[in-house]
């Protein structure tokens, strides 16, 4: 019995080894990229928070300079979410629970192409079909609703206002956030929908009595999820977004609040010195924010046993 | 090709916990035995052991002796990988590889295993195990379609004959038919009856009929409680645990009266 | 004095073609409205959008106040919820739907031999074409996934196969946090290094690019991995293992050739998911109007960068400029779309049955 076993014994051994070593090594390798990528940007970012540094200009110093655009990106991320999540939850009730099922299967796959396109697409049409588009109607606002603060101010002649980025971030994220909302929502088990209707309730009510309830976690990580990407999102608003640097509420106007991403993208490529090392620094502090949501994000899908099937 | 197996006090744990105690038997070359008992009572723990499957998960491990033809399979030199190459298991759903065909299903014990041999030799090698697992007839037209393709008793065969192409000296057999219909049951009952002309077949069982349809010799197993390790309680000729049991829990078990 | 009422009472329920016709009555009457107030461009044309707004409007006033008296509370409740929620998702297709007649209408412009042979070398007005930014993006990614592909699936192996306690934990961990890294902080420190490892002179480059991409690919594929190798039920390791297979033989021949059309799925995912990438690669693979071969010296042309700086960044004709941009964004959806597409055959086509 040993005679086919010694030779294959040895050769065994050293292939499992060299393969398992390999890939232990390559999990290994993802925590030194990432102690790389920290590292690396602290290093560059550096000299922008030491004392001295001189930004040309543009800056008087770090916290008074990333203020506006911590703002822009919080502000837009979040006006895209309001946008957002109402139309996510109902396109996927729509796809879960009220259309057919092959169109469904349809629409959905037709909701995912959405989500394939690529950002700069998105600001393309954003700034040369969407912004134009919407002009008379925030022209219309600013006229007669600017008793509402955030209607108030000198209104944008070419639409490239704050509420046109929003828009546009509701739009990418969309796809996203419906896509895990509508596989929650299929996944509402059917002895609570049935129990539902068995007691004479309607749609809606059966959906208020068993889909709802099931998916609310699912509904608030797919919020931070799309929270997430909108933070991160660069190209879209930088060619939407009119910018200016200064912390500004208003929707209509042409003097908004730039997001960090954008900012970035503007300015890096002609900048040098202290003032790159401060773009650098604003660098990391948006991974800063977007790493805690999705931390958040995490968090709350571990919490709910319910939905781990859903992932 | 088949060999006498002995278990010395045989511990068998998952980590800190004694899931199966003190086995001590003797099963005999070229007979059929079956493995008896409740759920939960450990015995396919056991029959895992036999082939060093057990280790598989992670923290389990066994104390004692396992000797097939005196030689003992827990010695610390020994590689559970050539133990494996040596007892051949058959496992309660059938598992073919779905990414290869039903010939190279057949051979994948040595595929798998990058031997080298030319076609020829390939294709007697699993046709004679197919004809040993009785499917030889069924499916000769159409070896090279998937292993998924054939129905679940066929699948089934295909895995007995993926166990008996590499030629082991035991076949183990985990609740072999418990997700098969009864024509395919019947099937593999009679082809283990068939095998042990050539091979020692060791199978786990909770249906009773089908132990004292098939086998020579029963062993029952069974726990004092929950939490409490497994015991063999009692191991003679099936005729005999069944009409004539020396315990009373072996005859409390195959009346019916618990399991 | 016993009355006998039917089984089914449908006395209080709307007729069935009551929806369709409040939406029609709702519709010509919002068009009229439009009209008469005068709320429409120079051609008399009234704009849609508004109209169906409008219409949206009266069409759920009409149901509410026709639903509530004949059929009463709880049905009006759903007649409304069935609107807004047709209404969302209508709404949803709105942009969509816009976004790629825009696209292509404009794009097909430009979608000529001079396009895809010509760079944009000394080109400031008319013609050139996106040659050298396809050229770059082809290499750039082909780059990426050689990086992102045997990194991201052998950390999956890791993970399913061979993973176990604080390591696996930890790898676990930051590969989330690594699919949540903005893009552009991806192309800050594919820049940071190469600034640090090659001096300001070459920090630039293609491969500083392929670097970034590399970055934001690698998660993506070992969570798709991943998920793929969890699928793959354990009975056929362990029918591979009582066959004196070892581990690793197991993982190469079993597991994955199991997993591959999965695998293969979410790596094409992955690539289409970074070859639309422009902050990352404006930063790390620079801008340049001419064709470079070379990823390891000087900048190189990427589509995405290349559609960004057509439109931000205009020489004479601005009207050429703006068409070489939508041909630029055509072309890289119809890439992205393409593989999507590919993606789903494969998965659909080689899926195993088990």
């Amino acid at each position: 019995m040993t005679s086919m076993g010694d030779k294959a014994k040895v050769k065994a051994r050293v292939g499992d080894i060299v393969f398992s070593r390999l890939a232990r090594f390559s999990g290994i390798g993802i925590l030194v990229i990432l102690a790389a990528v920290a590292f690396f940007l602290f290093l560059q970012g550096l000299p922008a928070l030491l004392p001295g540094a001189d930004f040309v200009g543009k800056a008087d110093n770090p916290l008074s300079y990333v203020a506006p655009y911590i703002f822009g990106t919080v502000y837009s991320s979040i006006i895209a979410l309001l946008i957002a999540t109402p139309l996510a939850v109902g396109i996927a009730l729509y796809i879960s629970h009220f259309a057919d099922r092959r169109f469904s299967q349809v629409i959905g796959y037709i909701i995912d192409l959405l989500a394939a396109i690529p950002s700069v697409v998105f600001g393309l049409w954003g700034i040369l079909i969407l912004a134009p588009f919407l002009n008379p109607t925030y022209v219309w606002l600013s006229e007669n609703l600017n008793w509402i603060p955030l209607f108030e101010g000198q209104v944008s002649a070419t639409g490239r206002t704050m509420l046109t980025a929003g828009i546009v971030l509701a739009i990418m994220v969309l796809p996203i956030m419906s896509a895990l909302i509508r596989e929650v929502f299929l996944q509402t088990p059917r002895l609570h929908e049935e129990a539902a209707l068995a007691l004479g309730a309607t749609r809606w009510e059966m959906i208020k009595m068993a889909v709802l309830p099931f998916g609310r976690p699912g509904i608030i990580s797919s919020m931070m999820l799309g929270l997430g990407r909108a933070l991160g999102e660069t190209m879209a608003v930088a060619l939407v977004l009119s910018p200016a640097s200064i912390v500004n509420f208003a929707l209509l106007t042409s003097q908004n609040s730039n997001t960090i991403a954008a900012n970035i993208a503007l300015d890096f490529p002609e900048a040098g010195g202290d003032y790159r090392s401060l773009l650098i620094a604003t660098g990391l502090m948006l991974f800063l924010i977007t790493m805690i949501v999705n931390m958040i994000a995490r968090y709350v899908i571990s919490r709910r046993a319910a939905f781990s099937g859903a992932n | 090709m088949s060999t006498r197996v002995d278990l010395k006090d045989l511990n068998v744990y998952y980590g800190n916990f004694l899931a199966v105690e003190g086995i001590n038997m003797t099963i005999d070359p070229k007979s059929v035995t079956a493995f008896i008992g409740p759920s939960g009572c450990g015995k396919s723990t056991l029959i895992r052991t036999l082939n060093r499957m057990h280790e598989v998960i992670p923290g389990a491990y066994v104390t004692g002796e396992l000797l097939m033809d005196g030689e003992n399979l827990y010695k610390p030199e020994i590689d559970p990988v050539t133990v494996r190459r040596n007892v051949g298991m058959v496992f309660q759903r059938p598992n073919p590889f779905p990414t290869m065909s039903i010939r190279d299903n057949v051979i994948a014990g040595y595929k798998l295993n990058n031997n080298r041999m030319n076609k020829l030799e390939a294709d007697d090698i699993a046709e004679k195990a197919l004809r040993g697992a009785n499917l030889w007839e069924e499916v000769k037209d159409r070896l090279q379609q998937p292993g998924s393709s054939l129905s679940g008793g066929q699948q089934q065969r295909l895995c007995i004959a993926r166990a008996i192409a590499v030629e082991p000296e035991v076949i183990l057999m985990d609740e072999p038919t418990s997700a098969l219909d009864p024509i395919s049951t019947q099937a593999i009952e009679d082809l283990a009856v068939e095998l042990k002309k050539d091979y020692t077949v060791v199978i786990v069982t909770h249906n009773m009929q089908q132990a004292s349809r098939i086998s020579d010799m029963t062993a029952f197993f069974n726990i004092a409680g929950t939490g409490k390790p497994g015991k063999l309680i009692e191991y003679d000729k099936t005729e005999t645990i069944f009409s004539n049991p020396k315990e009373k829990n072996t005859e409390d078990y195959v009346s019916g009266r618990f399991g | 004095m016993t009355t006998t009422a039917p089984i089914i009472d449908t006395s209080n329920t709307l007729p069935r073609r009551f929806s369709l016709f409040a939406l029609g009555g709702s519709v010509a009457i919002s068009l009229s409205v439009f009209i008469l107030a005068g709320f429409t461009s120079e051609d008399g044309i009234p704009n849609f959008f508004g109209v169906g707004v409008l219409a949206f409007i009266f069409y759920m006033v009409i149901s509410f106040i026709a639903s509530r008296a004949v059929e009463g509370r709880r049905k009006a409740a759903d007649r409304m919820v069935t609107g807004w929620v047709t209404a969302a998702f209508t709404l949803a297709l709105v942009p969509l739907t816009s976004l790629i007649w825009t696209v292509f209408s404009n794009g097909l412009n430009r979608m000529d031999i001079t396009f895809f042979t010509n760079s944009m070398r000394n080109v400031l007005g008319e013609g050139g074409g996106a040659y050298h930014a396809i050229i770059g993006t082809l290499e750039l990614t082909g780059i990426a996934t050689a990086i992102a592909l045997p990194l991201g699936i052998l950390t999956a192996i890791y993970l399913v196969e061979y993973g176990r306690g604080r390591l696996k934990n930890a790898v676990t961990f930051f590969i989330d946090v690594m699919t949540g890294i903005p893009s552009i902080v991806a192309g800050l420190f594919a820049f940071s290094l190469f600034l640090i490892l090659f001096g300001p002179a070459s920090a630039i480059n293609g491969m500083a690019g392929a670097v970034s991409l590399a970055v934001l690919m690698t998660p993506v594929v070992t969570r798709a991995t991943e998920e793929m190798l969890k699928i793959v039920p354990n009975e056929l390791r362990e029918a591979s293992y009582a066959l004196g297979v070892p581990k690793y033989l197991t993982i190469l021949k079993v597991v994955i050739p199991t997993a591959l059309a999965g695998i293969a799925t979410g790596v094409i995912i992955a690539i289409a998911r970074v070859i639309g990438e422009t902050a990352p690669l404006l930063l790390a693979a620079g801008f340049t109007t001419s064709v470079n071969f070379n990823p390891l010296e000087e900048k190189m042309m990427t589509l995405p960068v290349f559609v960004y700086t057509s439109y931000a960044i205009q020489g004479t004709d601005a009207q050429s400029y703006v068409d070489r941009a939508w041909a630029g964004a055509l072309t890289l959806m119809l890439i992205v779309m393409v593989l999507n597409l590919i993606a789903r055959i494969i998965s659909r086509i080689f899926s195993p049955k088990f």
